[in-house]
């Protein structure tokens, strides 16, 4: 039980130190923020679908929200950032709370729900009648906040406590009863687990995330319109990163951003519809041959994951 | 507001053939195809090409394309189904499948035609407006809806009135029963998955007339709407697709006269409102959980 938590704290350092040191090995600071934002949305998808089984296409709808509910603070209210950053994850919590009936239902459904009430808030911040609140499509601009140093250094941080919380989730009861009803709410629910309220705790965890984390990347980009931080090809990203490294792991979805947000940046900027292309084929394999997860590579040989 | 209503059941005929084969798809394979959008947008570029290139008429190349893409739909059917459908969560492993391929065809199409967006400009069903009611509509909209309107019976006589339909029937009402009792059904399924992709590339012929022009990021909003309708309407039944089109439709013009700026906001909210308030449809099976 010990050793486990020198594992778990080990883990957390690692980590830290990593995105600590990384700038002084590798200049392009905002691709590493990038990589930070999404390890964490991944490992916020992991929570979600690794431990529920829930697949949240819509999960973009919170980091949106977390990312507009920051900026507004900061400029309708002139919060300090790292309290605008709190605000925006409340906000997304608050979200969630909204949302939550859509827990109840199952598989597909929930996904295409969830995609279809991101869709609706994105078009609902980005409205050109809403323009005195949220500045409607011509998006945001947060100049007079802009510290890319510090706004790197809380991400780090966001970034440690997201891990933590994982691998508490990983270890705890909490974490063994979302397992036990993703695999079979009834039985789950005989055995004295409250899965709907259970269930609404894992979905805010992963919707506070998302929301910091939102508030985080609006932060440290400063100017935005809302589809940048409304874009669908978020919440695949982080769902696509999870899958290839294995969900349910902790350093599945961690292993799966590092390597394709990597591949990203080497061919994706320069020419989108051909990383669009290998990356469309590369989820088409990995689903036909690896559905678990690099993860589960390991997995077969008896080798423990953590 | 009474023109509002006959261009919503137009558009509502319309839609209700977008749905349709996704509604197909999901009746017998319980899986939700989210490239379906993207066959829409293939059948879209097909006639917009075609139109270019051999100034054919947009309906043979609306027969064309619905034969191609239903080949090839049996085809992709072999390959990608049988494998995932073996695996632990079949339904959500599905949509992540149909995702990437959803991406595999919009690159594709950046590739081949551009981001632009491509229509048919001239007036290929006539220039007269078709007089309905004593109100004049742009005939596109009337061919549109009439053809949506037959297609939808073909499929109806498919499915309740050949011995295939009813073995489709009988898949979509329980997979492993339907086996048992002898009925093939990966070739059902096959059949039923490439007339749905045929559905949606006939959809999609039309496109460029019905939704103002093709892009080839037009996938994943489409498929949403389709998945809006045939929720709206009920799974596994072509009437209540139609019924679910009609409603979709008819909200979709209204909103358009009444609140503009906020009816792309439409699919969204009627799909979240039904899937909250009465996610079974007019008539459907269970879906809810805990």
């Amino acid at each position: 039980m010990l050793r486990r938590r020198w594992v778990d704290a080990l883990v957390v350092v690692v980590v830290v130190v990593a995105f600590v040191l990384a700038p002084q090995a590798y200049s392009n600071e905002t691709l590493l923020f990038q990589m930070m934002v999404y390890i964490a949305l991944s490992q916020g998808v992991n929570i979600l679908y690794g431990f529920t089984g829930y697949l949240p296409f819509g999960y973009v709808g919170f980091f949106g929200i977390g990312a507009y509910g920051a900026s507004l603070l900061m400029l309708h209210l002139s919060w300090p950032p790292i309290l605008a950053l709190l605000g925006g994850g409340a906000i997304a919590v608050l979200l969630g709370l909204l949302l939550s009936p859509l827990l109840r239902l199952s598989g597909a459904y929930f996904a295409i729900a969830s995609l279809a009430a991101s869709q609706a808030v994105y078009l609902i911040v980005s409205n050109p009648s809403l323009q005195n609140v949220t500045y409607g499509p011509y998006g945001i601009q947060l100049v007079s906040q802009f510290n890319p140093t510090l706004s790197y250094y809380v991400m780090v941080a966001i970034l440690a406590l997201t891990v933590a919380v994982v691998l508490y989730i990983r270890r705890s009861r909490f974490g063994t009863a979302l397992q036990a009803m993703r695999d079979d709410p009834v039985s789950a629910a005989m055995a004295g687990v409250p899965v709907v309220r259970q269930r609404t705790f894992a979905w805010m965890i992963s919707a506070a995330i998302a929301g910091v984390v939102g508030g985080a990347f609006a932060w440290q980009t400063s100017v935005f319109y809302p589809d940048a931080v409304f874009s669908l090809s978020i919440s695949i990203f982080a769902i696509v990163f999870t899958l290839f490294g294995g969900a349910g792991t902790l350093l599945g979805p961690l292993f799966g951003t590092v390597v394709l947000y990597g591949m990203y940046n080497t061919i994706g900027i320069s020419d989108p519809q051909y990383f669009q292309l290998i990356y469309g084929l590369l989820i088409i394999l990995l689903v036909l041959f690896l559905p678990d997860g690099a993860a589960s590579l390991l997995k077969r040989r008896g080798t423990h994951v953590l | 507001m009474l023109y509002a209503l006959i261009a919503g059941v137009l558009f509502g005929l319309y839609y209700a053939l977008i749905g349709l084969g996704l509604n197909l798809t999901f009746g017998v394979l319980r899986m939700v195809n989210l490239a379906h959008g993207d066959f829409v947008m293939i059948g879209g570029f097909a006639a917009v090409t075609a139109f270019s290139a051999w100034h054919l008429h947009p309906l043979w190349s609306l027969v064309l394309a619905a034969v191609l893409i239903f080949a090839v739909g049996i085809g992709l059917y072999y390959v990608l189904v049988p494998r995932i459908a073996t695996t632990k969560d079949p339904e959500m492993i599905s949509l992540v499948l149909f995702f990437g391929l959803s991406q595999v065809i919009e690159a594709l199409a950046v590739m081949q035609f551009g981001n632009n967006t491509q229509s048919i400009y001239e007036p290929v069903f006539g220039k007269a407006p078709i007089n309905i009611l004593g109100q004049p509509f742009p005939a596109v909209w009337v061919v549109s809806g009439l053809v949506s309107l037959l297609a939808l019976l073909l499929v109806y006589l498919y499915l309740y009135r050949t011995r295939i339909g009813y073995s489709t029937r009988a898949v979509m009402a329980s997979r492993e029963e339907a086996e048992v009792s002898g009925i093939s059904v990966h070739k059902v399924s096959a059949i039923a998955f490439a007339i749905g992709l045929g559905l949606a590339a006939a959809a999609g012929a039309l496109a460029p007339f019905m939704l103002g022009g093709i892009t080839p990021d037009l996938g994943v909003g489409l498929t949403v709407t389709a998945f809006a309708v045939i929720v709206l309407g009920s799974l596994g039944n072509p009437l209540g697709t139609v019924a679910g089109g009609l409603i979709y439709g008819i909200a979709l013009m209204l909103m358009q006269t009444y609140l503009p700026s906020w009816s792309a906001l439409l699919p969204y909210l009627l799909l979240l409102l039904v899937l909250l308030i009465k996610p079974s449809g007019l008539f459907g099976r269970q879906v809810r959980s805990a």
